[in-house]
Formats: C-alpha cells, structure tokens, sequence
C-alpha cells in the first residue's frame, strides 16, 4: 500500500503543472477553464492523499465535495463570461477579453 | 492487484492531461479531460473515498464537462490558436511541481506513520452525517446551495442575449436616454 503516499502526490504535481502549462498557453478561453479544472482536480487529490488514513479521512472528503461544488459554480460562471466575450468580439481568444469596457 | 489499478488510473488521469493540454481541437481536448476525471474517480476509489469518486464522476463528467461541450458549441472552432508563451508556462509547470514536492517532503513524515491501514469501509453515510450535522458542515452545505444559486443566476444573466443595446451603437444614447425618461415617469 506505499504506493498510496508519494506516487499519488506525484501525480497530482504533475496534474497540477499539466493545469498551469495549459492555463499559460492555450490561448482559447475554453481550454483555459479545461486547465483551472486540471489545476482544482490535482488540488482535491492531493488533499484526500494526505488526509489517507487519519480520523479525519471523512472529513477531507466532505471539503472535497465542496471545492467540487465550487468548480461547478466556477465554471457556469466562467462558461457564460467566455459567451459574453464571444458575443461582444466574435473570438474565443483570451487576448479578446483585453479591454475591460466594449 | 491494487498496484495495477493504480497504474491504469495514474495513466489515464496523465494521458487525459497531457492530451487536453496539447490537443489542437477543443472538442479533443474536453474529451481528453474525461479522461482524467475518470482517472481521477478510479483514484479517489483507491484512496477509499468512494461516494468521492462518485460525485467526481456525476458532477464533472455528467455537469461540468457536458457545459463545456455546450459552450464549445456556442463558440466557432478556433483555427488561429497560437501556442504562445511557452517559456513562461515551464517556468510555472516547474515552480508547481517544485512547491508540490516541498509539500510532499514537508509531510513525509506524516505517511511513514500510516504504512498500515486497514482495509476502506463505505464512506457515504458518515460523510452524509457529518455534511448535516448542525455542529459539523450543515451551515457551509446549506451557503454552498445558495452559492450555486447565485452562480446559475449569474451566468444566465451574463450570457443572456442582450436586446439593441451595442456597444458601439449610435443609437445607444438615444435608448438610454429614453430608458431614463421612463424611469422617470415610473417614478413620479
């Protein structure tokens, strides 16, 4: 079962550096929400890996439940922003969204 | 066994990440993202948080991915994606996995103690206690809702369809300007 220590928090740094790279790359609004969501998925794994086996094991998955809840709120609201950026410029490029104003 | 599993999981969460990153296609890269949330759930259940993995797997890949198909389909396909700023995104990958690894280093003591646990146990029900319990999470569960409220609320009137109004409309100070007269005449 030692697998479970550092080869999880391996992966989730590796999950959370594919997250970052994609979110300063891509240049495509949408990509960009795919990678915060890489970033929060890595986020939640390494929280239930460090809470593995302690009394508190529960309890980490109920906080994890509520940064998933706070995901999906972030990206309806990140979705209808990139629609209105599209609807206002006709891109989905993030460098449309430059201007704060029109 | 479970060496196994772990490795099938590890490798689709990598691969799904690595493909969503550097799919040229969006609609690629959102089924390359399944990927991972499926890997994700497969760990989450390795790591004995079972009703985790189901929610991941209903919220993201039943909520959260199908919205952003949906908004793929709202926006033109993207043929002038440039991969730019390449440098400063390494730099970040590595800074992240440096702090990561400070984290892990910082707490290896911590798993050194818990080399043996005892097999997982089913965790809905004592997560559903603990969630409405009025001492434990029942006021963060019962804002969260109000929270997603707010949120569904907000993003229909952001991306709601605007009627007339553009931005570079000439006419728009006519439109406000009658707007503010019958504000006025509502009011008096």
């Amino acid at each position: 079962m030692s697998f479970f220590g550092a080869p999880v928090f391996f992966l989730a740094a590796a999950l959370f550096a594919l997250g970052i790279y994609g979110f300063m790359t891509r240049r495509n609004l949408i990509v960009v929400l795919m990678s915060i969501e890489l970033m929060l998925n890595a986020a939640n794994l390494t929280f239930l890996a460090a809470a593995r086996g302690t009394a508190q094991a529960n309890e980490a998955s109920s906080y994890a439940v509520f940064v998933i809840l706070v995901a999906a709120a972030e990206v309806a609201v990140g979705l209808a922003l990139v629609l209105a950026v599209f609807r206002l410029k006709r891109d989905s490029d993030i460098d449309a969204a430059r201007d704060l104003r029109g | 066994m479970e060496l196994l599993f772990f490795l099938l999981f590890a490798g689709l969460a990598i691969a799904g990440a690595v493909a969503t990153v550097w799919m040229r296609y969006v609609v690629h890269s959102a089924f390359a993202l399944m990927g991972t949330f499926l890997g994700v759930a497969g760990l989450y259940v390795l790591l004995g948080a079972d009703f985790l993995a189901i929610t991941q797997i209903l919220i993201y890949v039943g909520g959260i991915l199908v919205l952003i198909l949906f908004g793929i389909m709202l926006t033109p396909p993207d043929r002038t994606e440039r991969n730019a700023k390449r440098v400063i995104g390494f730099s970040a990958s590595l800074v992240a996995i440096a702090l990561f690894l400070a984290v892990q280093i910082g707490s290896v003591v911590r798993w050194a103690e818990k080399s043996n646990l005892e097999a997982p146990k089913a965790t809905a029900a004592p997560i559903g206690r603990e969630l409405l319990r009025p001492d434990g999470y029942l006021i963060p569960f019962e804002l969260v809702s109000v929270v997603l409220l707010v949120a569904l609320i907000g993003s229909v009137f952001i991306a709601r369809r605007r009627k007339a109004v553009r931005v570079d409309d000439s006419s728009t100070a006519a439109i406000l300007a009658e707007r503010g007269t019958l504000q006025q005449k509502a009011g008096a």
